[in-house]
């Protein structure tokens, strides 16, 4: 169960309306490296990790979805206003007969979201190096963007969330040093 | 050494759990993560043997198998 709480992690402004921006954090928002598939994978992956580190899987799982929530309002606020001609413009002209103003999962080419993304191998070392190697690129991913943007309102929360991104790995490698530590000995007859 | 490549865990079980419960959950913790950088002059297998487990080294060998409890 989730308490809500009707507020940003951490705030978003957006100062002007710029749906060619908006197009690129869709890459965050439903790409492969995402927050969506960040969250989605790690909520699912925790039934199935030893009971030492379900805990990290959960926080962290129950953060992303936070940071999805910051990626909508930056994309919701980027395009609420624009014009048919405007999305066409910005390479949403695709978007637009199929979705209208309304947000959707896809990535910052138009594809949408699938599972196929994620994985949950059942092997708790190979997991957590998946969910090692998702925050290394979800960090990338978040510098190109930044890179691309000169919206220095969006590029400070990108910064935010970027940073979060090199927390969570080193909370899933302390999980693996965590299990490694848990090594069995020998049994000797 | 002493120790495995298999970690372990009793995960919580519950007295309303449908299946009998497994009260060990064993897990694979193979060689290489204890091996950050491989060192210099380990032994080494001969070439059958290193054909047969597929590595020249045995400190990279884990001998995996189903009985030792995972699948």
């Amino acid at each position: 169960m989730w308490v809500y709480e009707k507020k940003l992690l951490y705030p978003v402004e957006v100062k002007e309306c710029n749906p060619k921006l908006a197009r690129y954090i869709a890459e965050q928002y439903g790409g492969a490296d995402g927050e969506l598939a960040a969250a989605l994978r790690y909520m699912n992956q925790r039934y199935t990790v030893p009971d030492k580190v379900i805990g990290v899987l959960n926080d962290i799982a129950t953060e992303e979805f936070s940071h999805l929530e910051m990626l909508a309002t930056m994309i919701y606020k980027l395009t609420k206003d624009a014009t048919p001609e405007q999305l066409e413009e910005a390479g949403l002209g695709a978007h637009y007969v199929n979705h209208g103003h309304a947000l959707f999962y896809e990535n910052a080419g138009g594809v949408p979201f699938t599972t196929t993304y994620i994985q949950a191998k059942g092997d708790p070392i190979a997991d957590l190096y998946e969910d090692i190697a998702a925050e290394e690129k979800a960090r990338a991913t978040y510098q190109w963007i930044i890179d691309i943007s000169d919206d220095a309102w969006i590029n400070d929360s990108l910064k935010f969330l970027r940073e979060r991104e090199n927390v969570h790995s080193l909370r899933f490698r302390e999980a693996v040093e965590v299990l490694k530590d848990e090594r069995d000995r020998k049994k000797i007859f | 050494m002493d120790y495995t490549f298999t970690g372990s865990y009793e995960p919580y079980i519950s007295p309303w759990d449908p299946c009998p419960p497994v009260k060990v959950k064993t897990f694979s913790l193979p060689p290489q993560l204890f091996m950050n950088f491989q060192p210099a002059s380990l032994p080494q297998f001969s070439p059958a043997e290193a054909l047969q487990h597929g590595s020249l080294w045995p400190a990279l060998v884990d001998g995996y198998s189903k009985r030792e409890g995972i699948s």
